[in-house]
């Protein structure tokens, strides 16, 4: 898509929000596309899963491999999560190097799940200070029409709610295609929440037309009744009114995309 | 319940504000806050190159936050991690709320800020110091950025956490920083597990201690350059 197409887009995208706060899609500011999910199938990832939130769509695969705890935590394992936005995704993305924008995308994830402490990472110890199973949480973005923060974190709970962990055979190696009994045996879903500020009015779950359009994100992670994490990006502003009124919104919708996302997973 | 440091639960660390201390750079400015020890510089406006780099419609802001290999007591690294690139992308973002990009296309404004020595609130304190350094480059601002992190620790809600604060198991911290005086919150970051009450409670004493972080700045700034025949006089 060319430039000049995508500022008119910008353009309608304000326009509608200015006439009486309007969203394109018809949706209401506070509401969520249609969520769906696709759990496991992926033969070789030990637990996987599909999102799409709207047209938005992101695939996660789990890995587990075994290596060094960190020196600070020497009994627990632990994991990484990683978003690719190649140029399947988006005409806006290139195959290369992790953009700057995809590595904040997937530390706003990681936060939300990490901070929420929904996996004991003690029980990924093989051997104290030498061995442990790490977690490799990897997405990819299939089709990128906004809001990539909260369909990468979906897709990563998701899977990881899917995962089972391998087999350890004597000599401390994986057994590919093996499983243990155990499971990361996950009890809370936390759940990401991005907004979006455009033309003063703030949308819930934007899409990239209205990304494109908006000049301040906000996200926010929430786990039950708690917040876990949050982060402010893009060059705008909020007040403190503002994010008191997007936490209150995500508080409220949480037991709603929770129980959504329930339809397609069994905890 | 007594914080490690004896300060009170909404009390900032003492901090001291040097402003314009680096010759060769364009503004710069020296700050100390508690035991944190941070340099920040400031180049430009100045052509981009290669141009295509450029935005046509304002000046990119290139905010670098770095850690120095000796500023923690592990050595770390001095190639850039994920975490300092992050902490970048999103100071940068604040202080271009700040500035007003708008007047120099096809320009860069290269900020850099370095942690001499960290005790947590390290990208808060870079921050501070930057926009003083801003401030004293002569780059036209709508206000000075003002930040502070907040946050609770064993159930109790402090401002501006220190090291071992931070380190404790359990600890929600959030670093807030505000466009002053216009009061809008141009970086907030944060994680834990908080309720609403203590959230609310956070955000408001990181409002709070901004404010009196833009009063320091102000003091050193206006040290710098003072008011010229008072009117009192």
């Amino acid at each position: 898509m060319n430039e000049i197409i995508n500022t008119l887009y910008a353009e309608e995208v304000k326009n509608a929000i200015k006439a009486g706060g309007q969203r394109l899609d018809k949706r209401k500011l506070d509401e969520f596309r249609k969520i769906e999910i696709k759990k496991g199938g992926l033969n070789w990832a030990d637990g996987s899963a599909i999102v799409k939130i709207g047209d938005t769509e992101v695939v996660c695969g789990i890995k587990f491999e075994i290596g060094e705890p960190y020196p600070d935590s020497p009994d627990q394992g632990s994991m990484t999560l990683n978003i690719e936005l190649t140029g399947i995704a988006s005409p806006e993305y290139f195959t290369g190097p992790p953009t700057l924008e995809a590595m904040e995308y997937g530390r706003i994830a990681d936060r939300v799940i990490r901070s929420a402490e929904i996996i004991d990472f003690k029980d990924l110890c093989i051997i104290p200070g030498e061995k442990v199973l790490l977690i490799f949480i990897d997405c990819y973005a299939i089709n990128a029409a906004g809001n990539i923060i909260d369909a990468t974190e979906i897709a990563s709970i998701c899977a990881l709610l899917d995962a089972k962990i391998p087999k350890i055979d004597e000599n401390n190696k994986i057994i590919k295609g093996e499983y243990s009994d155990k499971k990361l045996n996950i009890k809370k879903i936390p759940l990401s929440f991005t907004f979006e500020k455009i033309e003063n009015k703030i949308v819930l779950d934007p899409t990239d037309k209205e990304e494109d359009a908006g000049t301040t994100r906000f996200s926010i992670g929430i786990c039950e009744d708690k917040i876990v994490s949050c982060q402010k990006s893009k060059s705008g502003t909020f007040t403190q009114k503002e994010i008191l009124e997007m936490t209150d919104i995500a508080l409220k919708k949480y037991g709603e995309i929770k129980k959504e996302i329930l339809k397609y997973i069994k905890m | 319940m007594t914080r490690y440091d004896g300060r009170k639960n909404d009390e900032l660390r003492p901090i001291k504000i040097q402003v314009g201390i680096i010759k060769n750079a364009d503004g710069s400015c020296y700050l100390e806050w508690g035991k944190n020890t941070v340099l920040a510089t400031v180049h430009g406006p100045k052509p981009i190159f290669p141009k295509h780099l450029g935005d046509e419609t304002k000046a990119i802001i290139d905010y670098r936050y770095r850690m120095a290999p000796f500023s923690v007591s592990e050595r770390k690294a001095p190639v850039p991690g994920k975490r300092e690139k992050e902490i970048s992308l999103v100071s940068g973002q604040a202080l271009e709320s700040a500035i007003f990009v708008e007047k120099f296309p096809n320009t860069v404004i290269d900020i850099d800020t370095i942690i001499l020595s960290a005790d947590a609130g390290t990208r808060v304190a870079a921050l501070t110091a930057a926009s003083v350094a801003c401030a004293n480059a002569g780059i036209p601002m709508k206000g000075l950025i003002s930040a502070v992190a907040a946050g609770v620790v064993n159930k109790e809600c402090v401002l501006d956490l220190m090291y071992e604060e931070e380190a404790t198991e359990g600890t929600t911290d959030m670093p807030l920083a505000l466009l002053m005086p216009q009061k809008e919150i141009v970086l907030l970051q944060m994680d834990g597990n908080v309720d609403r009450k203590q959230w609310e409670t956070i955000i408001e004493m990181a409002t709070k201690g901004s404010e009196k972080v833009y009063e320091l700045q102000k003091k050193a700034l206006l040290e710098k350059y003072p008011i010229e025949g008072e009117l009192d006089e």
